[in-house]
Formats: structure tokens, C-alpha cells, sequence
């Protein structure tokens, strides 16, 4: 077991260095400039070259990959083009909302989205099994920024229960972070209850027409026990997964939801280098991403060996 | 003993939960909380041309001058300055007791420092250079200017409120190279920066400066009297307008600096919201051309045009249809200051004539050429604006290509000089600020320099020669006669065509008053009712 973490983990060397040339050489091949962004709207050419010569974008290709990937060797992802503060800085100011609110999200959608697929699944056929089916529908269907607004127009404006915009750090108290997370943490988790309830309605079924569970049921096993013992349990691999492909769900979103809650997370980040063309911004994020993605499959598949005995490494 | 009865024990709960609270209440009343209208992303208001970094630099740094809310510039940091008789040799002399907020004074070698740093950047900064003989400080509270030639609008130029400012830094920090951005954000303004508090993109904090001496004078815009009466303010960062304007309706924030036009109506229908007109001087439209290829390379395919330009039609879909947010006839000089003028207007008051613009383009033996039109999908007012143009271009008989894209790209885009076969463009819609444009020194529309000159690049010498006798005019009345010169000559060249003035209005909350008029939102003055 160990060996195969300590190999997983080392290969995720090579995929980061992948991504780092992927992301890199995109950005080099996109158009847009932050050196006519900072010179403005009335800046002369000779004003953007002077700045572009002056941040290093007229260096070859080669040496500014060079360059950048020298810096992240020696921990150093970088400066912000605009800023001028340690992208590392940035990100580390950012980090909180964004694990914040995935963290919420992920817990809201696991503790409804699973025992809604788990009675779709038990009540097959049923109004009950329609209606979950049909949120499941309208949760990938409707936008998140739809619900957001939504949601903060009738509980923020209307009702006045829940602020509609920023975040409180968890420092300074449970109840101010979560009223500021409870709306985010809903608009985003919309389509990832609808993605994890799909899959184990669907998942639970197949489990549900196996022979083993009729024999339980011929043993006298209780319902409940049926559900949670025996067949959730064994339909848990692929619900785990679905939930660890969904991060990858909830890193988009964030995107969405951190702007249209005003929450200063990572998205927020993100959106704000790209529109600007910040590059090292852009290009320590990707990382940073890329990175949680891949250790977060990782933690997928160890989990596989607590739910499936029969799985090995 | 004394028995403690249960109304009495939540009533003692119900005091502790509240006290919270009231002190909450108390600090919130000397809190603003501000939506700016971008996100403050530089603290360098001479490195950074942008408009939220120089309204950034307005709190932080004071200026030698300031604008009155008449445009007229009056000294601040200064107590007042002597010039030779020959016009050559300025001698400002500082208040006393000016402090930065690291408590150090402000001393002449710092203003020298800042207006050398200025210089390299700015383009009335770049005239002082070149005409500058010496910037010395003989004392502490003295700063002397020799120039080669007579420039009665330097202080004008030193105490100009648009980007980039002329923000007096400690010598320290002015010492930066004017290519680099400054880390330190010491300044002699009304606030102090926190810049430990700031994050990029989410929050910026400014602090009231308390040993800021403000002039014994009324608050007038950028000159008189600075006096803050906040402890605290705070510009939140809300990219997006629906989230903005809900935050100032549930009373999250305090004051919007630019609120989405689209919004108005229901803001509007908030009895707790005040919409007004902050910025009289607002934002120039601007259709600008590119002189370096065809068609635009004609000034009769230019002029053709004109007949067909309707003010109010750009106008309506930048900002709506409320005459208040818009002024037209606008020529080339901010409508409502003292430069604008109607000399050679006509062409663009007079009535409307589409097949006369068609029939001018025809007589040009305009070929068909395509023309690239660049737009910014992320900009409303932009975007807007070059919805019209296009249409109005197609109209005409210009074999329109239209391309979306982000200010992004679209900024990059205009620094290309080539023909639009290899990337380039025709032309562009954008608004200048009218502060900007108010005048010929600072208005970059106008010059004419060639290659130096700003994206479009003309060539017009004319221009440039009235430019220079603007800086020397000797009174009002003869820059205003130049003014009118420029405006029939720039209405002949056709580097751009005004397209109207947007006067953007700001929204924010009854319970707060006496918001400063003039220009940009400024933190002095006002104060909760």
C-alpha cells in the first residue's frame, strides 16, 4: 500500500510538468498582452513596449519557460504582473473561501444527494423517484448563476435571513462563515446533488437485483439494514468516484459562484489574471488545480480498498 | 440572597447578545463601504494608467494643486508659488505641516523626487521634462522649476486629476525607477493605506491619516479643504453588477461607484438609494480611426462619415435614455468645460443624412476594403458603443468585419500596425475621461505626432502646432480661440469622431451626504447623515 502511494505520488511529477508546458505554451499562444493592459487605454505604443520590455515579455519562448520552470523548482511560483506581490501570496490569501465552500458543498451534496439516490433507487417507479429524478434534471439544467441570483433575491433581499455577498473568515465565528456560505454552498451544489443522486439511484439498482440481497431479504433483514449494510456499501466504488470526478465540478463552479457571491476564493482569482492576462497568476493556479485534482484521485482510489476488500494494491 | 427571575435572566441575555451589536452600530457609522468600479490591482498611481489606481492615489497621496470643481486649478500642498517675470523660474512653496503617514514631513527633496518620477511617465510630466531646465529643492519647503520656455499651465499640469497623477511620494519611494511599480505605499493624503490589510481583487482598506492638515477652505473637488469624516473606508470588490446592486439594497455597501444602467430602474425604486450625477465631466465617446491603411488613411473617407453620425443614438445605447446620464452636441472638448465650443459643430448638430454620408463615401471610390472594427464584449459601454458604429458603418456601404472579443485581446490588438489581412484594425469605439479631454495638453485624441501619437497614429501637423500655442497662451480668451481652432481642424482631419459625453451616475444609500461633485468618487466631505 505504501509503495503504491509513494508511486502515485511520484507520478504526479510528470503530469504536473505536462500541465506546467501545457498550461505555459497556451498562454504564450494566446493572444492578449498584459503589457497593453497595464499601459491603458491611452498609452502610446512606444509605452507598451517600453512596459513589456520591463516585465521580460520580449524574452524568447524558451527562456521565459525556462525561467519560470527554474523558479517553481526553488518553490517560487512567481510575481504577479500587476500586483507585484508573490503569487504564492496571493494564492495563499485566497485559498481559505474556495476550500471553504468546496468543503461545504461537498458535505451538502454528499449528506442529501446520496440518501436521495438511495430512496429513489428503494421507491423505483415511484412519484418519490420521479421527483428526485426531476430535481436531479433541473440541477444539471439550471445554471449556478441562475440559483444564485435566485436564491439571493429570495433569502437575501426578500427575506433577509442570509447576506448576500462576501465571506467571514472561520476565525471569526462559526455562524458569521457559514451565513455566508449556506447560498454559495447551495447554488453550487445544485448540479453535484444532481450528479451524485443520478449515480447512485442507478448504481443502487444494479446492487438492489442482486441475488445476495434476496437472500438477506429471505433472512429477514430489515429494510434499512438492506439499503445501508449491504447494498449501499457494496454500490459505494462508483458513488466514490463520481464524487471525486465531481471536484473537478466544484473547481469550475467555484468559479461562477465566487463571483456572483462576491466571495475572494480562487476563481475569483483565476478569472481576474485571465482577464487581465496576469500570467504567473494564471499559471500558479492551473497548478495548484491540477494538483489538488490529481491528489484528490489518489484519495479516490484508496478509498476503493475500504469500501472493496478485494481491491488490492 | 437575591433570587434572579427568569424574565430578568433573558433579559440580561438578550442585552449581552445585543451589545455586540450596538458596537457594531457605532463602528459601521464611521465605516464606508464602497463598490469601486474595477478592481484595484496596482498601488502605483504614476506607474499605472488606470482609473481606479488613480483614484486610489487621490486618497493616499496629496498633490501640489488641485482642480476646483469650476476647473480651475488652485494650489493644495502649496501654499502658493511665485513665477519670474520672464515666465521661466516657478517657485512653489509647501504648506507647513505636511506629514506622511510614516510621520515624516514633507519636505521639497520629496515633491522633486515625485515630479521626476512623474515626468517620465505622464504626458503633460514628459512635456515638463523636456521643457524643465532644473527641479531643485533649495529648502525644505521650497521647490524651484526652470524651464527653457514660458509654460503658464504648469500648475495645471502638477495638480491635473487625471492619470497619471503627479502624487507626491517620500524620496524613497519616488526614487523607483518610473518603469517599476512602488512596494511601499507611503503617501501625505487624507487616508492611509493598509496595505497590510489589502488583497487584490477582494478588499482594499484605507484608514483616516490623522495628522492630515486640510486647507482652511470649503471641500471643492481636488482643491480646498480635505476633511474626512470616516475613520474607515472601505472599497469592496464586486465584479459582478447584479451582486453589486443587491449588496447596496440589502445595505451591505454603503455607496456603488458605477452602477449597470440596466439596474437603474430598480434601484431607482428603493426609497433608501439616491442615484446622481457625480462626474459632470463624465466620459467622452470616442470613434478613432486608424490613419495607417485604407480606407481610414482618407480624410474624405473619414469625413463621409459625419452626415450619418447620430450623438443620440450611441448615447441612448451606451447609458440609456435618460438625458441627465448623456450631453450632446459634444465636440472634441468635454461639453460643459471651459474649452468646449460649437466652432465647426454643425456637422455633427445639424440634421442627420444618411445618403449624404452615402453619397460621400461613393465620391471617395472606396473599394469595398474591409473594415475591422474592434469591440470589448466585457465592457458594456464599450460594447455598446461599437454595436452602433457597426451598424451605422454598414449603413453607410463599409464592408463591416466585427469581431468580438475581451478588453483583454482587443487592447493588444490595437498596437498592431498592420493592415487587417495581418491582424490589424480600421477603427474602435472607447470613452476617454472628460477631464482628460478637456484640454489640448492632456488630450491624446488630438495629437497628431505620427508613430508617437496614440493607436491610429495620424499625422497632423497642424494640430500639434495649436497644441503648442494652447501651452503658452497668455489668457482664457486666447486658449479658448485655439480651442475652436482645434475643433474645426480635428472636425476636418477627423482623427476620431465624438460620439457624445456618458455622465455614468453613481447610487448610494440616503444615510449618506454631501458626496463630493467634480469627478471621481472622493472619500472627503462626505459623511453619514
Amino acid at each position: 500500500m505504501w509503495a503504491y502511494i509513494v508511486r502515485r505520488v511520484l507520478a504526479t511529477i510528470p503530469v504536473m510538468a505536462v500541465v506546467a508546458l501545457f498550461v505555459f505554451s497556451l498562454l504564450y499562444l494566446a493572444p492578449g498582452d498584459p503589457a497593453a493592459v497595464i499601459a491603458g487605454d491611452q498609452a502610446t505604443p512606444d509605452d507598451v513596449e517600453r512596459i513589456r520590455a520591463s516585465l521580460g515579455l520580449d524574452r524568447p519562448y524558451l527562456v521565459r519557460f525556462g525561467a519560470w520552470v527554474w523558479d517553481i523548482l526553488h518553490g517560487d511560483l512567481g510575481t504577479s504582473i500587476f500586483t507585484n506581490l508573490p503569487v504564492s501570496h496571493m494564492i495563499a490569501q485566497r485559498i481559505e473561501p474556495t476550500l471553504s465552500l468546496m468543503v461545504v458543498t461537498l458535505i451538502l451534496a454528499v449528506s442529501i444527494a446520496v440518501p436521495m439516490g438511495v430512496v429513489a433507487a428503494w421507491k423505483q417507479g415511484t412519484s418519490i423517484d420521479r421527483a428526485v429524478m426531476a430535481f436531479a434534471v433541473l440541477g444539471f439544467s439550471v445554471p449556478v448563476f441562475v440559483v444564485g441570483y435566485l436564491l439571493a433575491f429570495v433569502f437575501a433581499l426578500e427575506l433577509d435571513w442570509l447576506p448576500v455577498q462576501g465571506y467571514t473568515p472561520f476565525r471569526e465565528g462559526f455562524i458569521p462563515w457559514m451565513e455566508n456560505l449556506i447560498l454559495p454552498a447551495v447554488a453550487l451544489g445544485g448540479v453535484y446533488i444532481a450528479l451524485i443522486a443520478r449515480i447512485t439511484r442507478a448504481t443502487m439498482l444494479e446492487v438492489l437485483s442482486q441475488d445476495y440481497i434476496r437472500t438477506a431479504r429471505a433472512k429477514g433483514a430489515g429494510q434499512r439494514s438492506i439499503l445501508f449494510l449491504h447494498a449501499l456499501k457494496n454500490a459505494a466504488v462508483p458513488i466514490v468516484t463520481i464524487i471525486g470526478i465531481g471536484i473537478a465540478l466544484l473547481i469550475g463552479g467555484a468559479v461562477v459562484t465566487e463571483s456572483v457571491f462576491a466571495i475572494p476564493g480562487l476563481g475569483r482569482l483565476t478569472v481576474d489574471a485571465i482577464l487581465r492576462r496576469d500570467y504567473p497568476v494564471i499559471q500558479g493556479v492551473v497548478l495548484l488545480f491540477s494538483f489538488v485534482y490529481v491528489l484528490v484521485n489518489l484519495l479516490i482510489d484508496l478509498l476503493y480498498t475500504l469500501f472493496d476488500p478485494r481491491i488490492r494494491y | 440572597m437575591t433570587e434572579i427571575s427568569r424574565r430578568a435572566a433573558m433579559s440580561g441575555a438578550a442585552a449581552i447578545m445585543a451589545a455586540p451589536r450596538f458596537a457594531s452600530a457605532q463602528a459601521n457609522a464611521r465605516l464606508l463601504r464602497f463598490i469601486p468600479q474595477s478592481n484595484l490591482a496596482s498601488i502605483d498611481p504614476v506607474w499605472s494608467t488606470a482609473v481606479i489606481v488613480r483614484n486610489h492615489g487621490l486618497m493616499v497621496y496629496d498633490l501640489l494643486y488641485g482642480l476646483g470643481a469650476d476647473y480651475q486649478v488652485r494650489p493644495q500642498m502649496a501654499e502658493g508659488h511665485v513665477i519670474t517675470d520672464d515666465g521661466l523660474t516657478w517657485t512653489i512653496t509647501l504648506r507647513p505641516g505636511l506629514r506622511f503617514h510614516d510621520g515624516e514631513p514633507v519636505r521639497g527633496r520629496d515633491c522633486v523626487a515625485s515630479i521626476r518620477r512623474w515626468s517620465k511617465r505622464d504626458v503633460l510630466g514628459q512635456r515638463l521634462d523636456a521643457l524643465a531646465d532644473e527641479i531643485v529643492a533649495p529648502d525644505d519647503r521650497t521647490i524651484r522649476i526652470r524651464l527653457k520656455r514660458p509654460w503658464p499651465g504648469l500648475a495645471w499640469a502638477l495638480g491635473k486629476p487625471s492619470a497619471n497623477i503627479c502624487a507626491i511620494m517620500p524620496e524613497r519611494v519616488a526614487q523607483t525607477d518610473p518603469f517599476t511599480q512602488i512596494t511601499d505605499a507611503t503617501g501625505s493624503g487624507p487616508f492611509r493605506f493598509r496595505q497590510d490589510l489589502f488583497r487584490p481583487g477582494d478588499v482594499a482598506v484605507y484608514e483616516r491619516f490623522a495628522d492630515y492638515r486640510p486647507r482652511e477652505e470649503r471641500v471643492d473637488f481636488l482643491a480646498g479643504g480635505k476633511r474626512v469624516n470616516f475613520d474607515r473606508v472601505e472599497w469592496k470588490i464586486m465584479p459582478d453588477p447584479a451582486t453589486a446592486g443587491a449588496a447596496l439594497q440589502n445595505n451591505e455597501a454603503d455607496w456603488w461607484e458605477t452602477p449597470l444602467p440596466d439596474l437603474l430602474p430598480l434601484l431607482r425604486r428603493n426609497r433608501e438609494i439616491e442615484i446622481g450625477v457625480v462626474n459632470p465631466a463624465g466620459n467622452l465617446g470616442v470613434l478613432r480611426f486608424n490613419f495607417l491603411h485604407p480606407p481610414f488613411n482618407d480624410p474624405a473617407v473619414r469625413r463621409a462619415l459625419l452626415p450619418a453620425i447620430n450623438q443620440r443614438d450611441f448615447m441612448n445605447a451606451a447609458i440609456g435614455t435618460d438625458p441627465a446620464l448623456s450631453v450632446v452636441p459634444a465636440g472634441v472638448f468635454t461639453p460643459g468645460t471651459p474649452l468646449a465650443n460649437d466652432a465647426g459643430l454643425e456637422v455633427l448638430s445639424g440634421p442627420r443624412n444618411l445618403e449624404a454620408a452615402r453619397a460621400a463615401l461613393r465620391a471617395t471610390g472606396y473599394t469595398n476594403q474591409r473594415v475591422t472594427l474592434l469591440s470589448a464584449t466585457d465592457l458594456p459601454v464599450l460594447q455598446n458603443l461599437s454595436e452602433v458604429a457597426a451598424d451605422l458603418l454598414r449603413r453607410v456601404g463599409f464592408n463591416v468585419d466585427f469581431p468580438g472579443m475581451d478588453w483583454g485581446t482587443h487592447i493588444q490588438r490595437r498596437t498592431n500596425r498592420n493592415g487587417v489581412e495581418q491582424g490589424g484594425w480600421s477603427a474602435f469605439c472607447t470613452t476617454w475621461e472628460g477631464l482628460d479631454v478637456s484640454v489640448p495638453g492632456s488630450h491624446q485624441p488630438l495629437r497628431g505626432h505620427g508613430s508617437a501619437a496614440w493607436a491610429g497614429w495620424p499625422t497632423m501637423p497642424r494640430l500639434e502646432e495649436l497644441r503648442e500655442e494652447w501651452f503658452t497662451a497668455p489668457d482664457a480668451a486666447a486658449a479658448r480661440r485655439i480651442a475652436e481652432e482645434i475643433q474645426r481642424v480635428a472636425l476636418q482631419e477627423v482623427p476620431f469622431i465624438p460620439l457624445g459625453l456618458v455622465r455614468p451616475p453613481q447610487a448610494w444609500r440616503r444615510s449618506i451626504t454631501d458626496v463630493v461633485r467634480g469627478g471621481s468618487a472622493l472619500f472627503w466631505g462626505v459623511r453619514r447623515a
